[in-house]
């Protein structure tokens, strides 16, 4: 396994709730990526972004370890939630918010600001 | 485009009540493609997806496919 996806599995794993998106928390550069955090912000969810487009091999990578060929992907406690349509959709109908209660309990109304990470091979 | 994503549905999902696939912006590769199918039944929303990634794996692949939406639903 790569470095680089050894380093995508464990932001993975230990970031509560992490947005791999095209852009950074503060400016998506892609309209999905967009829907996908205003989606968690509804819910008053802070996140980690990381940013795909700095280097084709951390896209190629990720969807090698998810098997999900498009981005954004959002992951809450490790799990693959989906992309902008499934984070949506499951905001609106309450699944969301029971998801992050499920796999983080209270914590992730209170787990600081956002922030986009960088991940490097 | 639009009617070659919509032969891989309905080969994929042959049992569809409804497939449709909307070209978002007129550009040929910015596409909302909807497919309702008993097979969704019982399926996570990620599952469901994944179904329709697979069933389009090759446009996805080849870069056909600029920007995917996706609505399932299993059928009533």
């Amino acid at each position: 396994m790569s470095q680089l996806r050894d380093q995508i599995q464990t932001t993975i794993e230990s970031e509560p709730v992490v947005a791999f998106v095209k852009g950074t928390h503060e400016r998506a550069a892609c309209g999905n990526s967009l829907r996908a955090m205003h989606a968690l912000r509804s819910l008053g969810a802070s996140f980690t972004a990381v940013d795909v487009l700095p280097d084709p091999a951390i896209r190629q990578e990720l969807s090698a370890l998810t098997s999900w060929p498009t981005i954004p992907q959002i992951f809450i406690g490790g799990e693959l939630i989906g992309g902008a349509d499934i984070v949506e959709e499951l905001a609106a109908n309450g699944e969301l918010e029971a998801k992050l209660n499920e796999k983080l309990g209270d914590s992730w109304r209170q787990t600081g600001a956002e922030k986009t990470v960088a991940v490097t091979a | 485009m639009s009617a070659r994503l919509e032969h891989l549905l309905r080969g994929a999902f042959p049992d569809a009540s409804e497939v449709s696939v909307v070209d978002r912006t007129g550009g040929g590769d910015h596409f909302h493609v909807t497919v309702v199918s008993p097979r969704f039944r019982e399926l996570s929303l990620v599952d469901q997806h994944r179904l329709v990634y697979d069933a389009l794996a090759a446009p996805l692949d080849d870069g056909s496919i600029h920007e995917l939406r996706i609505t399932t639903k299993g059928a009533t």
